[in-house]
């Protein structure tokens, strides 16, 4: 008897340790980012922090720049992606080879590809220098500067599609691999064209990894600050930059603790967005 | 007509290929782009127009940075941070792993399900309260503090990959070991082990780099101890350009050679992890 | 001495029951086989056996020696799996040393076993390699070469064959009995193939929805099954089964009367419906009319070579028939079945039960 009662609690037993990591390194903080927000500085509870991240001049920005990003970057991300994943699905030569360099960003920074596109866009950078030898400018132009907000938000947007492009390639190969051959095949013998396939059956069909994709990325992109100090210095800011600026440079864990309730809130609300949204109706699946 | 078919075959099969190195061309141009500049004299960075080769080839810019204040031991700390990382996150997240691969139990699902949705959590954000804590706690300004919240960032993640990982492992080939003699874990060591040993190594990899990448935790959790990103990224707005081209190239060239092993396992991460 | 003795053994998952208080009692060297539809619950009893499935109630004994709460390993059996199970990290020989050397072994000895055992099954020189530079058929047998070499007193196989390629399975078949009758274990053997069950068993343990239903040796199954559902299980085609009426002192099926026994008139008198049953090659076709015979349509012709299967309209019922290979009925044709009265078997529709 006693072997089998030692059985049945093994699974348990290796359960545990992560179980207790994740209570106190994660449903703690979770707590306690709620009532860090919520707390007044001689105790009690307040709304002021919000009202705080509310009125800063910055805060209106930030959001509308966070989400701004997200609208443009996810749709160029995923396009770039699909290509990439269809590339590595269409049986190439060296596709081993392909697979590995499309997969490099995954292991980047985005402090380290901020510092990359910084270097492109900079004025003496190589954009200049091939603009001007082209002919298309006679000097070097200014992209990073704080008056050109468009073309920060641009080259932050190029940044980020280089670096996270990555994740979403590989969870879409992922989706692919698992749609079995003989629906293309089938599709094929139906006569349809491969724009066909992309649409009416690699797409739906490619729905759950979709999901998953979108809700990791989105949920990444609401975290996203070293990418613009890096290229765009204090030219346009975000939710998490703020979130860091009020920690650390005025020292207020209260209302940097307020942006992060609030990008939780964000996270969890665009998650279950996409969870409904998305969904894949039970009808159809086999 | 059957010639013109067959050439346009080689025609499309021919702008596949070019489409497939257009865009590693895009991914590889700016890391070939920032590399000139950290290979580059640090006079040649000022340089316009900027040249497209190192001319000539020099370390000169590198080692500035790598000389500056502080750099050496933020690169040590970033090791340590991420040693302690990959060992923590492997040794608690594991045996999570492999007990939702290979036992059935009451709260396996519920469990797992815990554990997929702490992706729904932007989890870098939870270090604000954290480091609240950790000051209350006597931790703050620590690596090893550190360590324990990069953990906590990669330990979902190695639960589900480790799980998939050894799920992989036939669960028959741990029984065929058990009817041949062995216990439990004796089947765990001879058997499941050293076949899930190559997707374990690439598991712990990509916990290493994703410590070595992290920078918001690791900023707001240090302030004298700080990592590499850290350290950049709280000098950047008075560095000079040689010093963050060298320090942007230092940082990403890790991931030029983790790719290379993670790569064979890379669906083996994603894929069902995605489930 | 390793008889094997199950005691009402129960196994649910969930709410599914997979065996269903189960006894069974396999005798010394003996090769049982657990025949049924797949979902049956036989791997269930078959991995309960090994150890592998922790069983809610019941016991099992191996020997004289009660095992229900000892692991897989302190039973003294070897197991043959369905995906084989060859580990593919080590060599064919490392893979059948492999639980010689957990027996701590000295080398000589795991050496000349290993030896041995390759070499009944014919793989001597695959010795070196790695399993996955040996074909399916291969690995099958350093799987059973694995199992055997421990000379455990039980061997326990689930569906070994099942994923093998129709010619392959057939040789097989005939070596593993070949092979098992030197090598003097007591053998459990799980398949839902009727015709390797037949073949193989000294005694076939028929199961469904987790229950045995007979357990006889392979002639007594085929010849006198117990149930309606064994003899259309087994055998191929399945046993024809007819509805018969009670008319006056006779039974009738498809126009023709029957003398049954007194069981079956009992059956009847009280109200119950009756079956006559009857295989394929105890019925004889014939195109002219003869005395005691049904008269039907012959709706299908096949040749298979050795025989013509006729399937023939009698009445609101199709029985199957083999013809001889050189008859030659047509579809639509009309014709006369005799069947042989000592191969009619009797069954209660109410029960599926055979009536003796």
């Amino acid at each position: 008897m006693s072997t089998r009662r030692l059985q049945a609690l093994t699974p348990y037993a290796l359960l545990l340790p992560s179980v207790i990591f994740l209570l106190v390194f994660f449903a703690y903080p979770m707590v306690e980012a709620f009532t860090l927000a919520f707390r007044a500085e001689g105790g009690g509870w307040t709304l002021d922090n919000f009202q705080t991240m509310i009125r800063d001049v910055a805060f209106a920005p930030a959001f509308r720049t966070t989400l701004l990003l997200i609208l443009i970057i996810i749709p160029v991300q995923f396009a770039l992606a699909l290509t990439m994943a269809l590339l590595i699905q269409a049986k190439l030569k060296f596709s081993g080879l392909f697979l590995y360099i499309y997969a490099i960003p995954l292991g980047i920074s985005e402090l380290a590809a901020g510092i990359v596109w910084f270097a492109i866009f900079t004025e003496r950078g190589y954009l200049n220098t091939v603009l001007t030898a082209l002919g298309i400018l006679d000097k070097p132009f200014i992209f990073l500067s704080y008056q050109n907000t468009g073309w920060l938000l641009f080259a932050v947007v190029l940044a980020e599609a280089w670096r996270a492009t990555s994740i979403v390639m590989v969870i879409l190969v992922a989706g692919l691999q698992s749609i079995p051959n003989e629906f293309l095949e089938a599709a094929d013998v139906f006569g349809a064209t491969l724009w066909d396939k992309v649409w009416r059956v690699i797409l739906p069909l490619l729905r759950p990894s979709l999901q998953v994709a979108l809700i990791l990325r989105t949920i990444l992109a609401f975290q996203v600050f070293a990418v613009a100090l890096a290229v765009a210095g204090r030219g346009i800011t975000l939710l998490a930059a703020e979130a860091y600026r009020w920690y650390n440079t005025y020292r207020d864990p209260n209302v940097a603790a307020a942006f992060a309730a609030l990008i939780m809130v964000l996270s969890i609300v665009s998650t279950i967005l996409y969870l409904w949204g998305l969904r894949t109706p039970e009808e159809q699946t086999l | 007509m059957k010639s013109s078919n067959t050439f346009l075959r080689y025609v499309s099969r021919g702008l596949v290929y070019l489409l497939a190195i257009l865009m590693a061309l895009w991914v590889l141009l700016p890391i070939y782009l920032i590399g000139v500049a950290a290979f580059s004299e640090q006079l040649a960075v000022y340089k316009y127009p900027r040249p497209f080769f190192p001319s000539p080839f020099s370390t000169e810019t590198m080692v500035f940075f790598l000389k500056s204040t502080g750099v050496a031991a933020s690169v040590r700390s970033s090791v340590v941070v991420a040693l302690i990382t990959l060992s923590l996150s492997t040794l608690i997240g594991a045996p999570a792993g492999y007990a939702i691969a290979r036992f059935v139990f009451r709260g396996r699902e519920t469990f797992r399900l815990l554990v997929v949705s702490t992706r729904a959590f932007p989890i870098v954000i939870l270090s604000i309260p954290l480091a609240v804590s950790f000051i209350e706690w006597g931790m703050y300004d620590s690596v090893y503090s550190l360590a324990l919240m990069h953990t906590a960032l990669a330990l979902p993640f190695t639960i589900l990959i480790t799980s998939s990982v050894f799920a992989s492992v036939p669960r028959d080939l741990e029984e065929a070991a058990m009817t041949l003699g062995c216990s439990q874990l004796q089947a765990f060591v001879r058997v499941s082990l050293p076949l899930a040993l190559p997707g374990l190594a690439a598991a712990t990899l990509f916990t290493f780099v994703l410590s070595w990448n992290e920078v918001f935790a690791a900023v707001i959790l240090t302030v004298r101890n700080r990592t590499l990103p850290a350290l950049v990224l709280t000098v950047l707005d008075v560095s000079p350009l040689p010093y963050r081209f060298a320090g942007g190239f230092f940082m990403l060239a890790p991931s030029l050679i983790f790719m290379l092993f993670i790569r064979k396992y890379l669906f083996n991460l994603w894929g069902k992890v995605t489930k | 001495m390793a008889e094997i003795r199950l005691d009402n053994i129960r196994k649910t998952f969930g709410k599914i029951v997979a065996t269903r208080d189960v006894s069974l009692t396999v005798h010394d060297t003996e090769f049982m086989v657990l025949l049924g539809p797949s979902g049956c619950g036989k791997t269930t009893l078959l991995r309960g056996i090994a150890g592998l499935e922790q069983i809610d109630s019941g016991r099992v004994f191996i020997g004289d020696k009660d095992v229900t709460d000892l692991p897989s390993r302190k039973r003294r059996i070897a197991m043959v799996f369905q995906s084989y199970a060859v580990f593919p990290h080590l060599t064919v020989y490392e893979n059948i040393a492999f639980g010689l050397r957990m027996q701590r072994l000295p080398d000589s000895e795991v050496k000349k076993r290993v030896h041995s055992s390759a070499e009944l099954l014919q793989i001597t020189d695959l010795l070196d390699r790695f399993p996955a530079k040996v074909s399916g058929g291969q690995r099958q047998r350093v799987a059973v070469a694995r199992a055997i070499a421990v000379q455990a007193e039980v061997l326990l196989m689930d569906e070994p064959l099942s994923n093998l390629d129709a010619l392959l399975r057939l040789e097989m078949r005939a070596e593993l009995k070949r092979l098992l009758k030197d090598v003097k274990s007591t053998v459990v053997y799980v398949t839902h193939d009727q015709v390797e069950a037949l073949s193989l068993g000294d005694r076939i343990a028929v199961m469904k929805d987790g229950e045995i239903l007979q357990c006889d040796t392979p002639l007594q199954v085929y010849d006198n099954p117990a149930s309606e559902f064994i003899g259309g299980f087994i055998g191929n085609p399945p046993m024809n089964f007819l509805e018969v009426q009670l008319s006056d002192n006779a039974v009738m099926a498809g126009g023709a009367s029957f003398t049954p026994p007194p069981a079956v008139r009992a059956a009847l008198g009280n109200g119950a419906r009756v079956a006559l049953g009857i295989r394929a090659e105890n019925i004889v076709a014939e195109s002219v009319r003869t005395d005691g015979a049904l008269s039907g349509a012959v709706l299908v012709v096949e040749p298979l070579g050795s025989h013509n299967l006729l399937t023939v309209q009698v009445g609101g019922e199709r029985v199957k028939v083999n013809a001889h290979a050189d008859s030659r009925f047509e579809p639509g044709q009309r014709i006369w079945l005799k069947f042989a009265p000592e191969k009619i078997r009797w069954m209660n529709r109410d029960t599926g039960r055979a009536i003796s």
